[in-house]
């Protein structure tokens, strides 16, 4: 193979082979830096978490005095449950949302229409998060209020909404480009057989497009998982442990973002908050594990 | 004719990825020489920190303009630690503080940068205790607040104030702070409950002092502190008191003068080892009556001898 490579190349004219080279780099790049971010924010928050740090009472423990003079605690279980039950929320509002309007985009808009869906719903994807987050401060939880009579709107749901409103138009073109590339004899021939709309997509588009979809459903939870600006602004950034999607909330990221600002640099509560991005690293990095191994699963059938 | 595209493409990417190496490691020589030559004709003072303080900050510096010919003022916030670090880390010729700096931050300071930083006190600040204009609470003492705000607190009702507070039908009282390292709360934390108690989780911890009055005017259950010059026609300051058998008082400027208010602060600014030229100027400047009449203007208390 490497020989066959090698041959071609010295056929090839000389700016040819500078492209190739040029994006053989951008490929190792971007393995680069993954490995050097992971290695920075490792370093950062090594020393105090082989050193000092109660790992059970940072993972279990809801009490996060970072600052407190007399007895400093380090327990980010409330931040994490945060983070998970905030954009469980937000998945279960975007990924109907989501997929029906990428079903009907793809399978009963007009070409003319659609090119109209796909243009808002591209400008939806290029509203700064910051945007959001002030939309929820003011809008949204009036809104809230009035609706759900609750004391104060800046609530999980609140975030919630915001994070469905930013990840549906992820969610929207990715599984879109999904059921485009299911080949159109599928349709063809499932309609010759006598099925009615709903059935193609429901018993032939669906499970055709299964790995494609899977995808925009888990990089759409991934930018909600991700997410800062919006829910440090909406979900009222309060340490709790979430009951209702009414109760305030607080997550990883929003701690980080808040706090981080204004810790003395090599400080201890400078390196927890690194190590809370380590904890995130390995949230995302297990979502994306079992995204793959699912993936696989779906294939081996 | 593609080819030669894909060359020129790949060319202005190089040079761009190259220009940003240029930058990053400041040995571009065309670069150092026109900040010079700005810096010859102008001087710019950087002035960074404490949330409480960018209003002001920013007034001063705006009005700055007419005053001063060969020096402008770049003002931003962040909040105090903020201010405080980029002090250490020497990128800013002037702090705003809202608390004293930490014996640790001065120690970092003196060793980063060689310079010991140097206290002006510029003003004070009294922290209102704020609530929803509906609330029929007029005033609250310190031993109250202590026990809404204070780790295993008593109050958690507005009927545990003796209050029946109509438009908040839970009757939950919903604590609204700052964010765990601003000035801020680490003053009104250490009014309340000394250096030995924490606060109760569970407040909502906002991100600005503006953002605290905002939220309570939208709220009618909440209660939450800010500086007095935040006040709006949707909230209420309460009046004080530091016990319960102690009269009250309003956070006005005769009040934080007179040395009664109880909970009120200095604002602080610091400068790298004793401030010299343009720096000095301001700083003599902000001391002056005429920058103390801004101070005012802005609801902040000015200093004493004006």
């Amino acid at each position: 193979m490497n020989i066959l490579r090698k041959k071609n190349a010295a056929n090839l004219p000389f700016s040819e082979t500078v492209i190739e080279l040029f994006i053989r780099l951008c490929g190792i790049s971007s393995i680069l830096f993954v490995f050097g971010i992971f290695f920075f924010v490792f370093r950062e928050g090594a020393g105090f978490l082989f050193n000092g740090l109660d790992l059970g009472q940072f993972l279990t423990s809801p009490e996060w005095y970072p600052t407190s003079l007399s007895n400093k605690r380090y327990g980010t279980f409330a931040l994490i449950l945060g983070t998970f039950s905030v954009t469980a929320l937000a998945m279960c509002i975007a990924v109907p949302f989501g997929l029906g309007a990428a079903i009907f985009v793809s399978e009963f808009c007009s070409p003319k229409l659609r090119e109209t869906f796909k243009v808002v719903i591209e400008l939806l994807a290029a509203i700064p998060s910051v945007v959001w987050g002030f939309i929820g401060l003011t809008l949204m939880n009036q809104l809230i209020i009035a609706v759900f009579n609750a004391p104060i709107g800046l609530t999980m749901l609140n975030g919630s909404i915001m994070l469905a409103l930013m990840s549906v138009p992820i969610i929207v073109s990715i599984a879109e480009d999904a059921l485009k590339a299911v080949p159109d004899s599928y349709r063809e021939a499932a309609e010759a057989l006598g099925a009615t709309r709903w059935q193609v997509i429901y018993r032939v588009l669906l499970p055709a497009a299964k790995n494609g979809l899977l995808a925009a459903v888990l990089l759409g939870a991934a930018r909600s998982i991700g997410e800062t600006m919006a829910v440090l602004m909406a979900t009222g950034h309060s340490v709790n442990i979430p009951s209702s999607p009414l109760s305030w909330i607080r997550t990883l990221t929003a701690t980080i973002a808040a706090e981080l600002g204004e810790v003395a640099r090599g400080d201890e509560h400078y390196q927890v908050l690194f190590i809370i991005g380590i904890l995130l690293f390995t949230i995302t990095f297990v979502v994306n594990l079992i995204a793959d191994l699912v993936i696989k699963g779906i294939r081996q059938e | 004719m593609k080819k030669k595209r894909w060359i020129g493409y790949t060319l202005i990417y190089c040079l761009v990825i190259l220009g940003c190496g240029f930058a990053i490691t400041g040995c571009s020589p065309k670069d150092a020489e026109s900040t010079s030559s700005k810096a010859a004709a102008q001087v710019i003072i950087k002035n960074k920190g404490s949330d409480t303080m960018v209003n002001l900050a920013q007034a001063w510096a705006e009005r700055y303009i007419d005053i001063s010919s060969t020096a402008s003022v770049e003002v931003s916030g962040g909040g105090s630690g903020t201010g405080i670090a980029a002090l250490i880390n020497g990128t800013v010729d002037i702090a705003n503080c809202s608390r004293q700096i930490k014996p640790k931050e001065l120690e970092q300071a003196t060793q980063n940068t060689g310079k010991v930083p140097q206290e002006f006190i510029v003003g004070y600040d009294a922290l209102a205790v704020y609530v929803h204009h509906d609330t029929p609470l007029d005033k609250i003492t310190i031993t109250e607040l202590a026990e809404i705000y204070g780790e295993d607190g008593k109050i958690t009702k507005w009927s545990d104030l003796g209050i029946a507070h109509e438009n908040c039908p839970s009757d939950k009282i919903i604590r609204i702070s700052r964010q765990s390292n601003s000035g801020t709360y680490f003053y009104f934390r250490e009014a309340l409950l000394g250096k030995t108690r924490d606060f109760e989780l569970g407040s909502l911890d906002l991100h600005g002092s503006k953002d605290v009055v905002e939220v309570i005017g939208r709220t009618p259950c909440a209660i939450g502190y800010s500086g007095m010059g935040y006040a709006t026609s949707h909230v209420k300051m309460l009046k004080v008191a530091k016990g319960p058998d102690e009269p009250y008082y309003a956070p006005n400027l005769e009040n934080v003068l007179a040395k009664t208010y109880p909970i009120a602060r200095p604002l602080y600014m610091y400068s790298l080892g004793e401030p010299i030229g343009e720096a000095k100027a301001y700083l003599d400047w902000i001391m002056s009556p005429e920058g103390q009449k801004i101070v005012e203007e802005l609801g902040f208390v000015p200093l004493e001898n004006n």
